[in-house]
């Protein structure tokens, strides 16, 4: 059977999986920070009575439910994914991701669907604290909803919580709470959703600086800006806390992510932190070569950031590929040798089950069990397939925090100037305020790349390759739909900047839901 | 009060103007989505191949009990060790 497998056929569905998520991911962030956005301006409309203030709450909401109906349902398709392409990785884990998935459901059903309604029909129909009760309830609801998406993303990166039934083949959890409130699961709520705020201020900015260069809506948009840009500011530097927070989890529990991140091959201590550097794309794990063709290094900085003090050690690609004794860290050479006692076990356990044999049964399932957690390792052929693609990586994590630190500075300088009041004849900030949002969606999409493709070449953190996760289909099947997803988000794409433009063109007077 | 609750909804929808255009789209976009993607290019594969979930465990365990290949130890081992 396994003759049968069509092994560009991953390569498709790994594809399609990171089209379909990337172009989930455009809508996402905006809803969940300009949710708040909304909520927020409507709070300072109903603590001043001010009408402009509702007026801007208005116009900022009618470019929300612009996003929010572009994106919404898009996410399905990403689970129509795991059940044609990844079906024996929705198998095993359909026990575990059923909870988290389930309560996103009804709690998204209920609060925004309920919320939606009162906060677009309801503005001479409720009171305005009901209303924006409701406001609040529909940025709750949208956060929350991606609480758990993450929560079960969190998992993939940090399986605990369950166990392995060898018998079902499935993951059964355990301990719920261990995997609701899992360090990495909350580390990446935290990030990814003040990040979504971060991405919302950036919009808003944008479009109040193109109204600015326009020479329309002058206060609004000067009003829209001292928000948007307090709010970015605040979360631009969350964000980079929840970032450093983040890689120091990652050295715990995924330390080939951090390394490929660094371009980091052999450990040393005190180890450096690349600020600048050009990867040597020759460069292989275990060869003599430099892993870079130029770099500028800040020393000591990595041991700082990712163990909290400096002088220590980090590990580097070929101590965690060959392993290294004198820091206690068994190579994945090693891991291969268990992962593949774990198979030769599981495989004697089915054997003897099949031919009732008890006691062999049990045997066998104590030696899985001594072997269970490199259980993935066992299907990888060779000690460098656990370490992923370092250039992309690299650039991606430096391409996000780049940006990251450039926004920091950005929103400073426009609540500087607006506090100034020359926001208006700063015409060079407001063209980089417009060009901004754009920058934002790259960072959102390098952000990404670094989680997902750093941890490759696991579907489960060392217990699942995307290898075995797959189903047994072509490629052809796989790479068709690919294909008729990107002529389908093209189209949709299009038409959400065109509604989009629209309704920005419009303006703050005419905006009705 | 399901009156109210349904003139909510009604007058609301009505009185769309943006809105309108949004749920043409939401609308178009759902039934291309479970109409033909997951109709005709999404078969949930597990499902549609085994009757039930013990053979679908079957298939699973089958999967997780081959090995592909033999392991390649010495390749791209370390120079520098």
């Amino acid at each position: 059977m396994i003759e049968s497998i069509d092994p560009g056929q991953v390569n498709w569905a790994r594809a399609q999986f990171a089209l379909t998520a990337m172009y989930h991911w455009i809508f996402v962030p905006l809803t969940l920070g300009l949710s708040v956005l909304c909520a927020f301006f409507e709070t300072l409309y109903v603590r001043t009575g001010n009408i402009e203030w509702k007026q801007l709450a208005k116009f900022w909401m009618s470019l929300f439910a612009v996003n929010f109906a572009i994106g919404v349902a898009t996410g399905i398709i990403l689970e129509f994914e795991f059940g044609t392409n990844w079906s024996n990785y929705s198998w095993m884990v359909g026990d575990i991701f059923g909870t988290p998935l389930a309560i996103e459901g009804i709690l998204a059903f209920f609060l925004e669907a309920t919320f939606f309604a009162v906060m677009f029909f309801g503005w001479d129909r409720f009171s305005k604290r009901m209303h924006l009760f409701s406001t609040w309830m529909v940025a709750l609801g949208s956060n929350l909803s991606a609480l758990w998406i993450l929560i079960a993303n969190g998992w993939m990166q940090n399986p605990i919580g369950m166990r392995f039934n060898p018998d079902t083949a499935r993951f059964e959890m355990l301990d719920l709470w261990a995997v609701v409130s899992s360090r990495i699961a909350i580390s990446h709520f935290t990030h990814a959703t003040s990040s979504g705020f971060l991405l919302a201020s950036l919009f808003v900015t944008a479009v109040s600086s193109w109204f600015l260069l326009k020479g329309r809506h002058q206060i609004f948009a000067r009003r829209s800006i001292t928000v948007a840009a307090t709010f970015g500011l605040l979360s631009a530097m969350f964000v980079a806390f929840t970032g450093d927070e983040h890689a120091y989890i990652t050295v715990r529990t995924q330390p080939m992510k951090l390394a490929a991140m660094e371009g980091l091959y052999k450990g040393k201590k005190p180890t450096g932190l690349i600020a600048f550097g050009v990867v040597n794309p020759d460069k292989q794990a275990g060869d003599a070569g430099d892993p870079f063709i130029t770099k500028i290094e800040v020393p000591g900085m990595l041991s700082l950031l990712a163990n909290r003090k400096l002088g220590t050690f980090v590990a580097g690609i070929d101590d965690l590929v060959w392993g290294n004794s004198e820091h206690d860290i068994v190579g994945v050479d090693q891991k291969i040798r268990y992962g593949r006692q774990a198979v030769t076990s599981l495989a004697d356990f089915k054997q003897a089950r099949k031919a009732g044999d008890a006691s062999s049964a049990e045997a066998a399932l104590t030696k899985f069990n001594q072997n269970q957690e490199f259980l993935g390792y066992g299907y990888l052929k060779k000690p460098s397939d656990a370490v992923p693609p370092v250039s992309l990586i690299f650039y991606s994590f430096r391409v996000m925090a780049g940006l990251g630190t450039f926004f920091i500075m950005l929103f400073a300088l426009f609540l500087i100037q607006s506090a100034r009041n020359k926001l208006p004849a700063n015409r060079w900030l407001l063209r980089i305020g417009v060009i901004s949002v754009f920058l934002g969606y790259i960072a959102q999409q390098a952000g990404w790349i670094v989680t997902e493709v750093g941890r490759q070449p696991w579907a489960i953190q060392g217990l699942l390759p995307v290898s075995v996760a797959r189903s047994n289909l072509d490629s052809g099947t796989v790479a068709v739909t690919f294909f008729i997803f990107l002529a389908l988000f093209v189209v949709m794409l299009i038409a959400e900047i065109k509604i989009m433009v629209k309704q920005i063109s419009l303006g703050p007077e005419v905006s009705k839901s | 009060m399901i009156r109210n609750f349904m003139n909510f909804y009604t007058e609301g929808f009505r009185n769309m103007r943006l809105g309108r255009a949004l749920w043409k789209i939401i609308l178009l976009k759902i039934l291309f989505i479970f109409l033909v993607l997951k109709l005709f290019f999404f078969p949930d594969v597990l499902k549609v191949s085994y009757d039930n979930d013990l053979d679908r465990a079957e298939h699973v365990l089958r999967r997780l009990t081959q090995i592909d290949g033999t392991v390649d130890h010495t390749a791209l081992l370390p120079t520098a060790k």
